[in-house]
């Protein structure tokens, strides 16, 4: 079970890629904040070619935004694959099977299982977060709709979605030792594939990565190495300072500020490429997930400088 | 045991707006433990109405009596030869005695003084923290003592979520991490086992109205059929 005819789980071409060998380089784009389908359009168009996949944020930071779903329709429209982010925040697991069909009779493949920030960090910090279900019983689910057809009280789906099940790993929050057992678990569960927390403590991960591979389990599911670049030093300074569970280290922002006036962004970049060239190289890495918030549009350059472009093509 | 904090002054005001003649019920148990309504309470807040009211030239007579506990009846039933003098009733006890006062006169508006905010833990004098959010499931075995129900303000059943901040969660820095604690516990008990096996989904049986019955008991009614 859990395997379609073709071989695939699922299919998409994010599967396809990975599994054929090939270096995946997936990007993100949230959407808008009211009904704007042009603005999802715009910021497709510039990831369009350039990368495999396209993960859409679900309410990212607490924060109401057009749905998820929604958006990949658009970008299903625009000829891009979406990755479906779902949170456990906003709906029970009755909501959440539900939007997985329906998203998945829409054409949509890939798709993301994730806890979501907490309500307070968002505009509605008095909302009642659902949690339901977290994040490891989300991809249990998913898999097991997948693979054995059941919703999760045990009733039979008639026509099963076949999605290629991804999850998040943070590897630089406390405790440390604790979160490679924690994507054991996330592997456990059935998930196929890994988005990290952004990484700039390169040191940090390459020891994660490690005791990955030492368990086994960088052959049991694919890693895309998490990376946003930064575009100012006050951003290197907020991320630092203010967002939990992020590690930037002073060598990123003495690196931004030795770069001069108005040049932080493209050091940014650099420092982002570098990585990615690390990436490209490092044992039990598969891909790298690019997180260009709100910089969609210099996504095509730092594919370009990354030399991940062109993209490969798969059927 | 049950902790509560009274009111702000305005809305218990507000409450009482057009009654003349009100009897403030404290309890003695759980909320005069946790100095929320207790014998000393029923006084404070009576003065305070007293003098509010009079403030207003709108005189009230509010008189005060505590019960050992306002969920249990016979408690409750010292009160039946008084509340007929009133108005309204007003009750400084938990959510549970409250509603139980109300049951048992249902011809008189009974009104809140305190607003409970759960099962907690006596830290110090004043200070309460919850710790339990009675969810029908108790998981404590596997979790080293502390409940990712009610310490992890997500309710992850498989935490820690990425959003660990130097051990504490990310909703606030004096808030610890539940499953941080939890780790920690269990890696000094030898005993991380337990928590590398995934947890599957609650079955939440909190969600409906319950009733406890113990073993060997019975409701009146069943017993009377017999």
């Amino acid at each position: 079970m859990g395997t379609d005819e073709n071989g695939y789980k699922a299919g998409s071409r994010l599967e396809k890629i990975l599994k054929a060998g090939h270096f995946a380089f997936t990007g993100e784009l949230g959407p808008p904040r009211g009904t704007g389908a042009e603005e999802v359009r715009e910021k497709a168009s510039h990831l369009k070619d350039s990368v495999d996949s396209v993960n859409i944020t679900d309410n990212q930071t607490a924060v109401v935004r057009m749905a998820s779903w929604a958006a990949c329709l658009i970008l299903i429209q625009e000829g891009l694959e979406p990755n479906f982010q779902m949170v456990c925040r906003d709906r029970n697991r009755l909501a959440m099977q539900a939007d997985i069909l329906g998203a998945y009779a829409h054409g949509v493949r890939n798709m993301l299982c994730l806890s979501g920030d907490h309500c307070l960090f968002g505009d509605h910090p008095s909302a009642k977060g659902v949690f339901d279900i977290d994040s490891m019983q989300l991809i249990q689910m998913v898999k097991n709709m997948r693979d054995e057809g059941k919703f999760q009280s045990g009733g039979d789906i008639e026509h099963p979605p076949k999605l290629f099940i991804g999850a998040a790993a943070n590897p630089f929050a406390e405790p440390y030792e604790w979160r490679v057992h924690r994507l054991a678990k996330k592997v456990e569960a059935g998930v196929d594939f890994i988005q990290t927390q952004c990484i700039y403590n390169m040191d940090r991960f390459r020891k994660w990565v490690q005791e990955a591979n030492d368990m086994g389990l960088t052959e049991k599911c694919y890693i895309l190495a998490g990376v946003t670049p930064m575009k100012s030093i006050g951003m290197a300074r907020y991320m630092q300072s203010k967002v939990p569970g992020m590690d930037v280290p002073d060598e990123i922002i003495d690196r931004l500020k030795g770069a001069g006036k108005g040049k932080a962004a493209d050091e940014g970049i650099k420092i982002a490429c570098e990585q990615i060239e690390e990436f490209k190289e490092m044992k039990g890495v598969h891909g790298v997930h690019l997180m260009a918030i709100e910089w969609e549009h210099k996504v095509p350059e730092i594919a370009e400088r990354a030399k991940v472009l062109p993209r490969p093509q798969v059927d | 045991m049950i902790v509560a904090k009274r009111k702000p002054f305005e809305e218990i005001k507000d409450m009482l707006q057009g009654y003349k003649k009100v009897l403030n019920v404290g309890c003695g148990t759980c909320v005069a433990v946790c100095l929320a309504g207790g014998e000393k309470e029923v006084s404070v807040l009576n003065a305070e109405v007293d003098m509010a009211r009079k403030l207003a030239d709108d005189p009230i007579q509010i008189d005060g009596i505590t019960v050992e506990r306002q969920c249990d009846r016979e408690y409750l039933a010292l009160l039946d030869g008084k509340v007929g003098d009133y108005d309204a009733i007003m009750s400084m006890a938990c959510g549970v005695g409250i509603q139980f006062l109300a049951e048992r006169f249902p011809k008189t508006p009974v009104f809140p003084a305190v607003d409970t905010s759960g099962l907690a833990v006596n830290q110090a004098v004043g200070w309460y923290e919850e710790r339990c959010r009675s969810c029908q499931s108790c998981v404590l075995a596997w979790t080293g003592g502390i409940c990712p129900v009610t310490m992890c303000a997500k309710g992850l059943y498989n935490g820690p979520c990425g959003g660990t901040n130097q051990g504490n969660c990310e909703i606030s820095p004096d808030q610890p991490c539940a499953w941080f604690m939890i780790y920690e516990r269990l890696r000094d008990q030898g005993r991380l086992d337990h928590i590398k096996k995934i947890k599957a989904a609650s079955d939440w049986l909190d969600q409906v109205p319950r009733t406890l019955i113990q073993p060997g008991y019975q409701k009146p009614e069943a017993a009377e059929a017999e």
